[in-house]
This record gives structure tokens, C-alpha cells and sequence, in this order.
């Protein structure tokens, strides 16, 4: 029988020879998968946790259980949900209860272990499970009760999907015997959440629970991170059960490689010692296999620059001299120039996004490929790997530095002088900059770039979607990983004020600033009622252009200035600039128990600032009135080619006649 | 583009074919043909999925179907290697005139009538894709009046088992 194997789970990824199986049982570092081997529930919560190697991660707490354990006890399906969560090391969840999930709302109470954070709209839940998930490297966990709870996680599900976020959401369901009969707040969202979870499950039997939450952590946390659904029906949540702990999973299709191949690893080093331009480009996986220090090694090592993509922002220090910045569509032409002209990419965690390639038929067109990740389905998806690795990053590049250090003690260590003073002559002739407004109005990159120099670098920085995003990705300096949360593959308007809250909620001690739209601020800004109750003094620093900016800017490059529905301001306002006045941010700052302050002169932005930095009991909400033509350059418009690339509007780059 | 079966064996648990399903329709993929069934073990199911296309894109939709928590092993089978099965029924017009020269051809087919009416008889047939569609052509004159076709089911030839493999003991976790 020829029968040929397309795809075997329990093999070791497309480049292994068939049937030769992942052991891990050889590596120095323990996998997540030999973590969830030996202790299978504690350390799955724990195994994608990053360790923030510069920045202090919260220490990981052994939770107080309550439940006796181990062994088995009698219990509701509720009291066995809340034993589970505390077993799996669950500190924090983020939620609203209702009907359905009622029953588990009421052992919650009595946890000693698990803090309940009522938001006031699930959206904010899942967004602040996904803050806090980023900024501890912890799964991040919302609740919610069936119906439209449930569907109001769909958007942070997403988002959190879009950019491999480890989140349990949990969710009510009606009782068992009304499922499928279109009773009250009744929503298939198992059915619905399919195409957005890595995984789901839906509950209906008591005996189910405990071991279905271990399973979802697990799931959640290891191999690719991703959010995982649990629907549980009520009549579950309220039978009587035996609570066993540990449970033994059931998950005989769920085996993620982590170990990479010894031969591919050796032909990348292979690659990286005969190229002349080669190119680090690094993504989000980086910071969620808490690779950052094995990446610097290897980066000093080799002498190669990098390029950091938006989910990677922080993972290589923005001040160190091999960084060359952010590639994509709003990346410094440096950035955009050394993937260009490249002669090897080595792709770690990334996956060749379109806001990175451009167009993809014209993106890095003289470079060899290395892509490594943990997901196979990413390698060869958009760009074809020449060498491809499955694979946890950090073990990935540790492998790598040690084959690149054997090419060495081979003599094979190319001369990269050249390559480094073209992007270097690239980085003094197109730096990162924007123009004063001529009015003296504020320039909203200046707004950003002074909140990143006074608050620093050991701050946690989260933005929403637009202009603002880009240009907090632009304009401060990031030098740790974890220090940077943004909606890079969905991009939710929205995100900032909730994940923030999460963020803030998970490292308490650390300051944690949101920059914000002011579109984006008004879809979310109800938690700030949650921040000021729940005692979460988050920074709010709303830059307030008075429209939906970046949608603006397209209409200003694009569409004729034919402005369509993007004034978030009255017309008939005299004021100028004018910032969004309908709501009043200072006052609403104030009706929800905040500090407000309203900025519009350069002169004021330093000591708004530093007054924010001050205010430590409660959040503060600054409202920076900021002239609303600023636009985010550098630009690859969509769809075109990286090498159109525009430093400034109508201005292309010159590459100095270099030959691809 | 080229046509490929591919055996999926997945836990037998339910929503399991919606997931499959709906990855296909999520990726911009076609199922051609579908069947879906037990297997020799109680906790495996056996998906036989027939699809029309590239090498690429197969290679993306096979690791995305295999990212699929309750997907176990997908394997692609050879068309030489491998006995591939569709099932048929079909009413066909067949009256006094005509019956005898339909039941001839059923007949020639080694196809099996499995119910009959005054003027109309019910044919079942098994084989592959190309002898049930001569079937059906040389049917056609007749008249159909109703016809059902099965997803294509298929098996390795040989000894061996795709299924016994899956199973070998995976490690637990607890």
C-alpha cells in the first residue's frame, strides 16, 4: 500500500522524516508538552508564561486551593468549575454574570483564590482577559452567560484568535433539555465561536467539567497559543458531581511540536553563514515563546539586523544598534528597505502578514527563506520556506546559535560590513519623524512620544486601532518584551481601555498606559467604571483628533478628501482644532470616578503627563486635543508593492541604485 | 488540478463534522465527495473526503485540518493503491416494453434491483466514480426518475491499517 502521508499529528512536522516521533524528552529546556506530562494542569496555565526576561513577571503564586485534594469530593458542577479554575492556577476572571451561568457565580463568592472582576460589557471581560494574558504570559480568563453574554466575547474571541492570545472564555448555556429549541438567551456559541477558537468545547454533564477546564488551559497555553471556549449548560452547572483532581485529559489528536529538527536547524545555520544581506524578521512568537534573550544572543552572535513586526514590538531592544525598526505598511523604510533587499530572511514566529509583505509577489524578491514556527500551517502558507522549522522559538534559536557558533569554529563567518552601512546610511537619511502643525496646535506623535520618554521603558503601553496605534508603535521606545499589547490581526477598535484594565490587573505594580482614539475610546470606555471601583488606576491618554483618523487619512489619500462619516465633532464647533467635545472626556473621565484632563498646548503636555504619573489611587483619563491632519507616514499603500514605500506623502525613498 | 481522497480519521464525538466542514468552506476549498462513518473502533470515525485541487493549497488545508483538536490522522490515498466505493440507487422508467432490456442492463452492471412498482424499478449499484456514471448513461434513455449517490468510501489494498496506527498508545497526560 502506497499510501502517503499527508499530515500525521504525532509526527514531528513536515520537514521530519516520516514517521519519526517529537520526543522531547532530550531537551534542556522543558517543553510545554513535558511540562503538561508531568503536571499537567497546574503547568499548563504556567507553561506559556513568559518570563519577561528584563521585565519583573508577577510572581506565580501556588494558589490556595480550597477543595481538598488530591483525590475526589462531592460537588455541584459550579463548586467543581471554580475548583478546577483555582487548580489550574486561574487568579483573575474577568465577567458578567447572568441566568445561565448563575450557578456558578454563587461558589465563585466564596473562592479565596479567584478574583472576580465585574466589567460592564463582556466585550470589556475578553479584552481584559486578553490584556492581562499578554502582560503576564498567564491564560487570561472571561465569563459570560449564554445568549447575548456569549456573543458579546465574539469580537475579543476573535481578536484574541487573530493574534494568538491564550484565553479561556467560559460561557452559561441553557439548560441541556432547552438546547436547540430557540429558548431564552439561547445562542449556538460553540457553533458560532468554531472559526475563532483553536478550540471549543460545550458541556453538558456535571462529571464533564472539572476536566474539560484542565483540557482548555491546556489547549489554550501550549503548542500555538489561542483562546479556547467552554460552554457549559445550567443543568450542569447544578447537578451534583464527583470533583477528581487531576483529571485525566482526553486529547489523543492535540500533540504540539516544540523540538525543531536537527537537520533543518543545521541548514539554516548553513544559510545564515553563506548570506551577504541577511535579514532577522521577527514576530509575535517571539514574545510568546519568551525567546527574547536567546534572539539577542543569536543577533550579537551573527552581527544580523532585525526587524520587529507590530506583535513583536519590544521583543528586540528598540535601542540596540542591530535594531532597524518595525517593518509593514506603516514601517520605517529601513525596516521595509532590509527585507527588500535582503538575502536571507530568517522569519522567527512570524507569518508574513500582508500589513508586513505588501504585496506578497513583490515582497523580499532576492531573499532565501527560513521560516520558523510552532504552527506548520504557517510555514509555506503565504511565502514558501526554503528551509522550513516547526517549532517552539525559543528552542529554535538557542539550537541555531549553537549551530551558527559550529559554522564559526568552521571559519564560515561572512563579512555583513556592507550590508550593515547601506541600512545604516538608510536610517540617517530616512529616520522616523513627523512635522509641527503650523497653527501650534499639538502634534499627536509628540503627545506619544513624551508619555513614552516620562513613563520609561518598564512600562506596559496599550493601544486601540488607528493613527494612534501606529504611532505609539513608532514612537516609543520599547526595550522589553511584554511592554507593548496592541490588536495587531484583528484590529478592534476598542481594545485599549479593557486590555489595559487587564494588563494592569495582572502586573499591579507596573504602570500601564493606554493610548487611545477617541473613536476607539468611546466603543469601550464603560470599564473605567470597573478601573475606578475595582481600585485598576490605569492611564488613559486619549488622543483626540476628532475623527476616525486613520479612516481619514485613507479618505485623504485616496478618496479625494471626500471625508464620508469620519468627523466625530459637530460641524457647527468654532473651536479649532476642534477634538472630539460630544462626550466631554473630562467630564465623562470625572462621571466615572476619574481624574480627567484636558491638554491642548505643547507647552502643558510634559506636566499633564507627569500629574498622570502621579495619580496612583484611581485612573486618569488625559483628553490630548491634537490637530486632526496628522497623518502616519511612512505608508506602503495597501496592496502595493514595499517598494513603493512613501517616507512622507508623495515621497518615495531613494535605495541608492542597489541592484536585488 | 488534480483529484485527491483524503482519509480523515477524527474522534467520534459530536460537532466533529462541522468543524471539518466548515474548514473547508473557511478556506475557500470544494468538497467534491463526502462520507462519513464508523470505523472498527468505537471511539474513531472515519471521514473519506474527495477534493479537486491544487498541491499547494491541499498541503495548507491538510495542516489547518490537522490543527483540528479532534482530527487524529489524515492520510492522502493513492487512486492506484487504494479500492474506492460509491453506492447508487436509482428509479428508472421500466414498463412492460422496456423492463426486460432495463433488466438486462442492470444485469451487465452487476447491479442489483432492490424494489419494483408497476412501471418503475429500483436499481442498486456499487463501484467507482467512472462504471456508476456508464451506468447512469446507459440508463438515462430509459428515464430517471430519481437517483441518490453516496460519498465515495475508500480503503488502502493490502494488510495494513490506517486506523490501528492512530491508535498506538499517545501519551496521556494524567
Amino acid at each position: 500500500m502506497t499510501e502517503q502521508m499527508t499530515g500525521r499529528k504525532d509526527t514531528a512536522g513536515p520537514e521530519s522524516p516520516a514517521g519519526s516521533p517529537a520526543s522531547s524528552s532530550a531537551s534542556a529546556v522543558p517543553s510545554p508538552r513535558d511540562l503538561a506530562a508531568r503536571s499537567p494542569h497546574r503547568d499548563a496555565a504556567r507553561a506559556a508564561e513568559p518570563s519577561h526576561e528584563q521585565t519583573p513577571a508577577p510572581a506565580a503564586e501556588t494558589p490556595r486551593a480550597q477543595a481538598p485534594s488530591p483525590g475526589r469530593v462531592r460537588a455541584t458542577g459550579a463548586q467543581a468549575l471554580v475548583y478546577a479554575l483555582e487548580r489550574v492556577g486561574a487568579d483573575v476572571v474577568f465577567g458578567i454574570p447572568g441566568g445561565a451561568v448563575l450557578p456558578a457565580y454563587d461558589p465563585l463568592l466564596d473562592s479565596k483564590v479567584i478574583r472576580h472582576i465585574l466589567v460592564r460589557h463582556e466585550q470589556g471581560a475578553g479584552h481584559a482577559a486578553t490584556g492581562y494574558a499578554q502582560a503576564t504570559g498567564r491564560v487570561g480568563v472571561c465569563m459570560a452567560t449564554s445568549g447575548p453574554g456569549a456573543t458579546n466575547l465574539v469580537t475579543p474571541i476573535a481578536d484574541a484568535y487573530m493574534d494568538s492570545v491564550p484565553i479561556v472564555a467560559i460561557t452559561g448555556q441553557v439548560p441541556s433539555k432547552l438546547i436547540g429549541t430557540d429558548s431564552f438567551q439561547e445562542a449556538d456559541i460553540s457553533g458560532i465561536t468554531i472559526p475563532i477558537t483553536k478550540h471549543n468545547f460545550l458541556v453538558t454533564k456535571p462529571e464533564d467539567i472539572a476536566r474539560t477546564i484542565g483540557e482548555a488551559f491546556h489547549v489554550a497555553s501550549t503548542g500555538r497559543p489561542g483562546p479556547v471556549l467552554v460552554d457549559i449548560s445550567k443543568d450542569a452547572l447544578q447537578a451534583t458531581t464527583d470533583f477528581i483532581w487531576p483529571a485525566p485529559f482526553d486529547l489523543p489528536g492535540y500533540h504540539p511540536v516544540t523540538r525543531p529538527h536537527a537537520r533543518q536547524v543545521r541548514e539554516a545555520a548553513r544559510l545564515i553563514s553563506e548570506s551577504r544581506r541577511p535579514v532577522l524578521y521577527v514576530g509575535g512568537g517571539v514574545i510568546k515563546a519568551r525567546a527574547s534573550a536567546q534572539l539577542r544572543e543569536l543577533a550579537e552572535l551573527t552581527g544580523i539586523p532585525v526587524v520587529t513586526t507590530l506583535m513583536a514590538r519590544g521583543a528586540f531592544p528598540d535601542r540596540h544598534p542591530l535594531h532597524m525598526g518595525m517593518p509593514g505598511m506603516h514601517g520605517c523604510v529601513t525596516a521595509v528597505g532590509a527585507l527588500q533587499k535582503a538575502d536571507l530572511l530568517i522569519a522567527l514566529g512570524t507569518r508574513f502578514d500582508d500589513r508586513v509583505t505588501g504585496k506578497l509577489d513583490t515582497f523580499a524578491p532576492g531573499a532565501l527563506i527560513v521560516h520558523a514556527d510552532i504552527d506548520p500551517a504557517e510555514i509555506s502558507k503565504n511565502r514558501r520556506a526554503d528551509v522550513p522549522i516547526v517549532g517552539d522559538c525559543r528552542e529554535v534559536i538557542a539550537d541555531l546559535v549553537a549551530a551558527v557558533r559550529a559554522e564559526h569554529e568552521q571559519g564560515h563567518q561572512p563579512d555583513l560590513g556592507a550590508w550593515k552601512a547601506q541600512l545604516d546610511s538608510w536610517r540617517t537619511t530616512y529616520p522616523l519623524g513627523y512635522a509641527e502643525p503650523d497653527d501650534g496646535s499639538l502634534a499627536p506623535q509628540y503627545v506619544i512620544e513624551r508619555i513614552g520618554q516620562i513613563a520609561g521603558p518598564e512600562a506596559v503601553y496599550v493601544a486601540g486601532v488607528g493613527q494612534h496605534q501606529m504611532w505609539a508603535a513608532q514612537f516609543i521606545d520599547y526595550e522589553h518584551p511584554g511592554t507593548w499589547i496592541n490588536s495587531g490581526g484583528l484590529g478592534t477598535m476598542g481594545f485599549a481601555v479593557p486590555a489595559a484594565m487587564g494588563a494592569k490587573v495582572g502586573r499591579p505594580d507596573t504602570t500601564v498606559w493606554a493610548i487611545d482614539g477617541d473613536g476607539c475610546f468611546q466603543m469601550t470606555n464603560q470599564e473605567l467604571a470597573t478601573c475606578a471601583l475595582e481600585g485598576i488606576p490605569v492611564k488613559v491618554a486619549i488622543i483626540n483628533n476628532g475623527s476616525l483618523g486613520m479612516v481619514r487619512q485613507w479618505q485623504t489619500l485616496f478618496y479625494n478628501e471626500r471625508y464620508s462619516n469620519t468627523d466625530l465633532h459637530g460641524t457647527a464647533e468654532p473651536r479649532k482644532p476642534a477634538g472630539t467635545r460630544i462626550p466631554d472626556f473630562v467630564k465623562l473621565a470625572e462621571a466615572y470616578g476619574c481624574e480627567g484632563i484636558r491638554c491642548e498646548e505643547p507647552g502643558e503636555v510634559d506636566k499633564v503627563i507627569e500629574r498622570a504619573m502621579a495619580i496612583d489611587d484611581r485612573p486618569v483619563v488625559l483628553d490630548f486635543v491634537v490637530h486632526k491632519d496628522a497623518m502616519v507616514w511612512p505608508m506602503v499603500a495597501a496592496g502595493t508593492s514595499n517598494n513603493d514605500i512613501k517616507f512622507a506623502r508623495g515621497i518615495a525613498p531613494d535605495w541608492g541604485g542597489q541592484e536585488e | 488540478m488534480t483529484t485527491h481522497t483524503l482519509s480523515v480519521l477524527v474522534e467520534n464525538k459530536p460537532g466533529v463534522l462541522v468543524r471539518i466542514a466548515g474548514l473547508f468552506a473557511r478556506r475557500n476549498f470544494n468538497i467534491d465527495s463526502l462520507a462519513v462513518g464508523p470505523t472498527e473502533h468505537e471511539e474513531i470515525s472515519r471521514i473519506t473526503i474527495v477534493v479537486n485541487c491544487e498541491e499547494h493549497p491541499l498541503e495548507q488545508v491538510t495542516k489547518q485540518l490537522n490543527k483540528l483538536i479532534n482530527v487524529l490522522k489524515i492520510v492522502e490515498l493513492e487512486p492506484g493503491a487504494t479500492v474506492q466505493r460509491e453506492l447508487i440507487l436509482i428509479k428508472i422508467r421500466a414498463d412492460a416494453e422496456s423492463r426486460s432490456r432495463v433488466l438486462e442492463t442492470v444485469k451487465l452492471f452487476r447491479a442489483r434491483v432492490v424494489d419494483v412498482a408497476l412501471d418503475v424499478v429500483t436499481v442498486e449499484a456499487t463501484g467507482n466514480r467512472e462504471k456508476l456514471d456508464a451506468l447512469i448513461k446507459v440508463l438515462e434513455p430509459f428515464g430517471i426518475k430519481e437517483l441518490v449517490q453516496s460519498g465515495m468510501v475508500a480503503i488502502g489494498r493490502g494488510g495494513r491499517s490506517i486506523t490501528d496506527r492512530a491508535l498506538r498508545p499517545v501519551e496521556r497526560s494524567a
